[in-house]
């Protein structure tokens, strides 16, 4: 071993001193207009009165907080050092058993998911919450496959989001289609459209990449707004059918012929037994799609999708076509995206171009990066953190979204990784040193 | 014959990288191809894989014209490329990039084949479990050749094994080269700076000049050629 002598983060205690003067110094110079004066009034005429005590408190106050935060910053620098020297073998233990705490995370998670509704089965704030939460999670595995496997980042996909969800307010009040008829062919529908949209830019990467599905979101949106005879424009498409309950209606009355949920199973009708049905709903598709993402990562095409998201050139000299592989990317996220669409139409019962704004593919994919790029159990936190700051944030008022950045600022200057930056290998060892393709989908 | 060029022209839109390329390698053989940066070494494999496409001119692989063939077609003909810089996948591991080199490949033969890989690299072996990118380089490059290896190419294309590594690292690579051609009888073409130790072990070699072929000949003429010499052997290539 080299003696490479590693620059610790430490300064002298008179260093320490100095910069936190400065720092206080510009918080004086700073602090005389905005705290040392106040205006006040004087007898009907403007007065200035001088606050010097306040501002000494408040330089005081800048300069023990620059030596504090100056110290923590270096004790985390300095521990990370400390972590990245540790030699590989434990750097593989620790890999481990991050893995292990992800997936214990992982069914907490789950068991949590599945009591949430009983526990608050008369909190209809709580389920609805909840029920966002899991769209977005939905949402965060679908352009997960796109940007955090294959590494094509897209910033268009809530036009995916957009083709499920009108696809199934179209076929449901034109042509009367069931929702459990609609998800299918709407999943198709917008896989249709991603292999649309994944063609002309095949050749792209990068910065180019994102321009271009950044401008076929909002494509697909303007569409949606000015062709008035097919979605009608702005004011959107109302009435869209609720799902039912294998033929069982949420209603209050059941239409002719029919039954209602309640009253098959003896119960006293109460709404909130659409939104915990509602609820489950949303959680079997997303259990469906975790499970769908995470078969595919461990076959052959998943493992190209990372393959090609490493080296494009490498995966050419392997023989891989990365044309099928690009577009089976766009094709399966865009498809996901639009079975959440679905559940979206059919959970509002109402749907409007509004809905479908960049905003929303920005917030979709700082899930995902926020999440860890590739990170399952990223994207489950991410998407939580993200639905659930704004609603904390609603006695902020007119801060919730200065709240907002910054919570997802702080996050990415603790973890630039993302939350779960760790990538579980798809191949792992036996005991017998041998290796093995894993069996098992791993949460 | 294994690889047959016949008058072969590459473009990188206006600049012409390749211009009229004769070049045959025989079954069993070592071909080494030498020249400065920007000699258009690169681009002669490259184009091999139709990445970029010949524009003019015939390549011949094992009795068949691939000229127009899929780029990722050819690489089920037979020929597995280690390209220029390694091109790893880093954040996957090393048993996972020996098994994206086995993507067009009968799945049957993956154990024996990495069995294979890992008795030439031992060290592979070790670091079987590690993220790829946190190799040393010379470790990435044996990778880079075993994952190449993985899919029984016919014909292997090293684009700058020795790239960047230290001596001894360097003279394994060609030892490894050697090996390969003489116990396993993989035919090689082998782009390379390091003329001297290139020369050594190639069976022929030609020299790339601005696109051209400019000399051709076995190993130890090229050696001896004073305009070798001149230019790739004394500037401190040796
Ligand atoms: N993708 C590309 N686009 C445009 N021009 C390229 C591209 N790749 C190579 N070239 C140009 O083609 C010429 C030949 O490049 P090539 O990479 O084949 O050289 P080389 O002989 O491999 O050089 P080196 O020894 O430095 O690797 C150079 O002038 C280079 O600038
Ligand atoms: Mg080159």
């Amino acid at each position: 071993m080299s003696a490479v002598v590693f620059a610790r983060h430490a300064m002298t205690p008179a260093e320490r001193l100095r910069d936190a003067g400065w720092v206080a110094f510009v918080g004086l110079i700073l602090g005389i207009p905005l705290v040392g004066l106040t205006t006040v009034d004087v007898g009907g005429r403007l007065g200035v009165e001088t606050r010097f005590g306040l501002l000494a408190a408040a330089v005081a106050a800048v300069f023990a907080g620059r030596l504090l935060l100056r110290w923590a910053i270096d004790q985390a620098r300095n521990r990370k050092q400390e972590r990245d020297r540790a030699s590989t073998a434990t750097a593989a233990d620790r890999a481990h058993g991050a893995q292990r705490v992800v997936n214990v995370l992982g069914w907490v998670a789950l068991g949590a998911s599945i009591a949430l509704p009983i526990v608050f089965s008369d909190n209809r704030y709580v389920v609805d919450t909840a029920t966002t939460v899991l769209i977005y999670v939905m949402l965060g595995w679908g352009l997960n496959v796109v940007v955090g496997l294959a590494g094509l980042l897209d910033l268009g996909y809530v036009a995916f989001y957009a083709v499920g969800a009108y696809s199934y307010a179209l076929l449901s009040t034109q042509f009367g289609w069931s929702f459990w008829e609609a998800l299918p062919v709407s999943g198709a529908l917008a896989a249709s459209f991603g292999i649309l949209l994944g063609y002309p830019i095949l050749r792209l990467r990068g910065d180019y990449l994102a321009i271009v599905t950044l401008g076929f979101g909002e494509i697909i949106r303007i569409i949606l707004v000015n062709w008035t005879e097919f979605s009608n424009g702005p004011n959107g498409i109302s009435s869209i059918p609720r799902p039912s309950f294998f033929g069982l209606d949420f209603t209050r009355s059941a239409p002719e012929g029919g039954q209602t949920f309640a009253g098959f199973f003896g119960l006293e009708f109460s709404p909130m037994h659409r939104l915990i049905f509602l609820y489950y709903l949303i959680l079997v598709l997303a259990l469906l799609t975790h499970a769908f993402v995470s078969r595919l990562r461990k076959l052959p095409v998943g493992r190209a999708w990372e393959a090609l998201r490493e080296d494009e050139i490498a995966c050419q000299a392997m023989g891989m076509n990365t044309t099928n592989i690009k577009l089976s990317a766009f094709a399966i996220g865009a498809m996901l995206g639009g079975f959440a669409g679905v559940f979206f139409a059919a959970r509002q019962g109402f749907i409007s171009p509004e809905s479908f704004t960049f905003t929303e593919s920005a917030i979709i994919l700082a899930i995902v990066v926020l999440g860890g790029m590739g990170s399952q159990m990223g994207v489950v936190l991410a998407a939580t953190l993200l639905v659930l700051i704004p609603e904390f944030g609603r006695n902020f008022a007119e801060y919730r979204m200065l709240l907002f950045g910054l919570a997802m600022v702080l996050i990415m200057v603790w973890r630039p990784g993302g939350l779960l930056s760790h990538r579980e290998p798809t191949v792992h060892l036996n005991a017998s040193g041998k290796t093995a393709a894993t069996k098992e989908a791993a949460r | 014959m294994m690889l047959k060029m016949e008058g072969v022209h590459a473009h990188y839109g206006h600049i012409h990288a390749l211009r009229g390329i004769d070049v045959e390698v025989q079954v069993g053989e070592i071909v080494t191809l030498i020249g400065a940066n920007g000699a258009g070494k690169s681009t002669l494999m490259m184009s091999l894989f139709g990445n970029p496409k010949a524009s003019a001119g015939r390549i011949v692989f094992d009795g068949e014209d691939i000229t127009r063939v899929h780029t990722h077609e050819i690489a089920r003909r037979g020929i597995a490329l280690v390209p220029e810089g390694r091109r790893i996948f880093p954040r996957m591991t090393v048993i996972e990039n020996l098994q994206m080199g086995t993507a067009h490949a009968d799945p049957a033969n993956y154990a024996a084949d990495t069995a294979r890989v890992f008795a030439m690299f031992p060290i592979l072996q070790e670091r079987q479990a590690q993220r790829a990118g946190t190799l040393s380089g010379g470790e990435q490059q044996m990778l880079a050749i075993g994952r190449a290896l993985m899919s029984r190419p016919k014909l292997l294309l090293l684009d700058e094994p020795s790239l960047g590594l230290a001596p001894i690292y360097i003279r394994k690579i060609f030892q490894i080269v050697r090996e390969l051609n003489r116990d396993h009888g993989m035919t090689i073409l082998l782009v390379e700076q390091n003329a001297n130790q290139a020369l050594r072990v190639a069976d022929r070699g030609y020299v790339l000049q601005h696109g051209e072929i400019t000399l051709a000949g076995t190993g130890a003429e090229l050696l001896a050629s004073p305009e070798v010499r001149a230019a790739y052997l004394e500037g401190g290539h040796a």
